[in-house]
């Protein structure tokens, strides 16, 4: 894949050391293997078999044709908010609103999908996932444009916007867009009504869940990937990214880019809440009262999806589709072995915790080998190279 | 709204509200002594989760609320540890680490719930413990010195912290880590030493914030804090990294969440308006950070990681 040749994080860019690289290579599947020897502890302690256990998850996710596009369908979510995590981390913004921004996107989607059911699916399809996008790229425009223009921490902002957008989730589904004739699971749990088939994903393979929004989310990473490297527009958001200063002082708008990377952020999770509703089996949006009933998480698994794929667009399809097989696999594990499938979540935060603590290890190893690269034609260079790379450290800190 | 003004009504609102912003009050004291000394720690709501969930276990075995609430604290305590380990010395990306520790939390509480607790048991409620002579005054006592211990704890570590932070050697030393890790160290004063006590003794005050939710709501349920830890470290900007401020906002968050429920008990507002009322704290806290991110500077090495010679 793209990996070596130009997708590389472009802080590392130019310093590629042999050692570096293997190092990278290795790190993020030993934080994994980790993470699950961890897991398989939990499981023990549980007085499971481990080996039963991970058997169980495997063959629930990648076994056969329903596993499979099983894990697909719920890949989706994970891979665009983690799509939009790569967006916005490179412009140097951590986007935690990915819940809050799920859920706007499916309300927008759900409420246009009921206010013209009768279009034809050939434009109401694409209108709803429109309206998503609209929906989810307002909920990230306010913290984008927060932080460019008021530099409010975007971390909280968007912590703040998920709690509004819960509650405007209940309120539109206890009122206004509820449905009448009843509500789901002995009238405790408040849904809309059946959406318009018109605004169904169809079907790509018959008998399986597996939806036209699968294929859309894997264009839209190829087009992330294009328009981070391949358009002036990317340039400036990584550019921004790696230093504010250096990108005014370029001439660039470094404001309206920041606005607008988290704009497309938002938007990317908007169309994840539309595809949530329209290729849901019930195809109506119901809500638990959480947003976690409503996104399972997506908003916060992207953000581990995405580091896990070292914010490159096109591995992120990869790491969606294997984490989504732990989220799939981990109901499988619960049925054989009675161990808890919220499991998968603890096991998800370890791997970010351990990916974020070698990513330290890491940057020491490369500055290592280019102090050692550097001692060679004459010691004195040692330090100075140490000082260059000091900031280079400097320079990738977000600040919080 | 008549019903609402009567004394009697509005006398247990405000004790309700003070009692629902301890939880908020206890995490957000703990980060804000955390932030001073640069670290962000965003992993809060996961160590209230789990701290809620040991004192519950703790408390629904032994029946014992004083060690129910120990139980949480000293939760928060390892967790802190390991906090320290990853932001201090491995310099992790502190709002990422953040995130994993909040779903680490997150998860294996549900685990346990599940496994542990097939069914919930409700334990005892934390009893009143009226201030003598204080809880006699008219309104005020019923208000503020009739509460559980754990709210009285809260509230006496504003002025606790705020001397510590302002009057002492010690939260001198916090300060100047946190503002210059650099020119600290020159000086002699152990960034990394400094940085774990603050991050330790903010996850245990964390810790101790999940056991109060617990003990004073008497179950456990999945998600139990409903993203409060996070609303905790909004609440540090919010008040501007001062104690003082931090207690503000943590009281408004309560005082939203009682009128709310008491709304809702009496019937003044139809359930689907009160999602809206409840989105009132929240639109606060936003617009809040928006005059703080101008008014004031946060502490300057807040979030980096300290290198010597970097």
């Amino acid at each position: 894949m793209s990996y070596l040749k130009s997708g590389r994080p472009p802080r590392a860019a130019g310093l590629g050391s042999r050692q570096d690289l293997l190092f990278s290579w290795l790190a993020l599947p030993a934080a994994a293997i980790l993470a699950l020897l961890l897991g398989a502890l939990l499981i023990l302690a549980f007085g499971a078999s481990p080996i039963t256990g991970y058997h169980a998850l495997i063959t629930g996710a990648f076994s056969g044709t329903y596993a499979l596009t099983s894990t697909a369908v719920k890949a989706v979510p994970l891979l665009l908010v983690g799509l939009g995590i790569c967006i916005a981390f490179r412009a140097n913004m951590l986007n935690i609103g990915g819940e809050g921004q799920i859920a706007m996107g499916g309300l927008a989607g759900t409420a246009t999908a009921l206010a013209v059911p009768g279009l034809p699916a050939v434009i109401l399809v694409p209108l709803v996932l429109l309206a998503g996008a609209v929906g989810g790229g307002i909920w990230g425009a306010i913290p984008g444009a927060f932080k460019a223009y008021f530099n409010v921490n975007e971390i909280l902002s968007t912590i703040m916007l998920n709690l509004v957008a819960v509650q405007f989730m209940n309120y539109l589904l206890s009122g206004p867009l509820v449905a009448h004739s009843g509500y789901a699971v002995g009238g405790l749990i408040p849904q809309t009504r059946l959406l318009s088939p018109n605004s169904w994903l169809p079907t790509l393979i018959a008998g399986t869940q597996l939806h036209l929004g699968v294929l859309i989310a894997v264009l839209l990473a190829v087009a992330v990937y294009v328009l981070l490297w391949r358009t002036s527009l990317g340039f400036r958001i990584r550019a921004v990214g790696l230093s504010r200063e250096a990108s005014r002082y370029a001439g660039m708008s470094v404001r309206p880019t920041m606005t607008l990377a988290m704009t497309l952020a938002g938007a990317l999770s908007g169309v994840a809440g539309a595809m949530l509703v329209t290729g849901s089996i019930s195809h109506r949006m119901v809500t638990d009262g959480t947003l976690t009933g409503f996104t399972g998480n997506a908003g916060f698994n992207g953000i581990v999806v995405a580091l896990f794929a070292g914010l490159q667009p096109l591995w992120t399809i990869v790491t969606a589709f294997l984490f989504a097989g732990l989220l799939v696999g981990g109901t499988s594990m619960q049925v054989v072995t009675g161990v808890p499938a919220d499991l998968v979540t603890a096991i998800n935060g370890i791997i970010v915790v351990l990916v974020v603590s070698v990513e330290y290890l890491r940057r020491r190893a490369r500055a290592r080998a280019r102090a050692a690269a550097a001692a060679g034609p004459g010691a004195r260079d040692a330090p100075a190279s140490g000082q260059a790379d000091a900031t280079g450290i400097a320079e990738k800190e977000v600040p919080a | 709204m008549s019903q609402f003004f009567t004394t009697a009504v509005l006398v247990a609102t405000v004790a309700a509200g003070v009692q629902l912003a301890t939880p908020f009050l206890l995490a957000a004291l703990g980060e804000t002594m955390g932030q001073r000394s640069g670290v962000v720690n965003l992993g809060v709501d996961g160590i209230m989760l789990l701290g809620a969930f040991g004192a519950y276990y703790v408390a629904a075995k032994t029946g014992n609320l004083v060690l129910a609430a120990a139980t949480g604290l000293g939760i928060g305590v390892v967790m802190g540890l390991l906090t320290a380990f990853v932001s201090v010395t491995l310099k992790a990306e502190q709002g990422i680490s953040g995130i994993g520790v909040f779903l680490f939390g997150l998860g294996l509480t549900n685990v346990l719930l599940l496994r542990v607790f097939p069914s919930p048991v409700t334990i005892a409620a934390l009893p009143a413990v009226p201030i003598p002579l204080l809880h006699r005054i008219p309104y005020i006592g019923p208000m503020f010195f009739t509460q559980n211990w754990l709210v009285y704890l809260a509230f006496l570590l504003v002025p606790v912290l705020t001397f510590v932070l302002n009057r002492t050697t010690y939260g001198m030393k916090i300060r100047a880590v946190g503002e210059n890790p650099a020119a600290a160290d020159t000086v002699g004063v152990s960034v990394a030493r400094i940085r774990y006590s603050t991050v330790i003794i903010g996850c245990a005050l964390a810790g101790l914030a999940g056991a109060t939710l617990l003990l004073q709501i008497g179950i456990f349920q999945e998600d139990i804090t409903n993203s409060e830890g996070f609303i905790a470290v909004a609440l540090v900007y919010f008040g501007a990294w001062r104690p003082l401020g931090v207690m503000g906002g943590s009281l408004l968050y309560g005082m939203v969440g009682a009128v709310v429920v008491t709304w809702k008990t009496l019937g003044i507002i139809p359930t689907s308006e009160s999602d809206i009322a409840a989105m009132a704290p929240a639109v606060l806290t936003v617009v809040a950070l928006l005059s703080v991110a101008r008014r004031y500077r946060q502490p300057a090495a807040l979030g980096k990681p300290y290198e010597r010679g970097a």
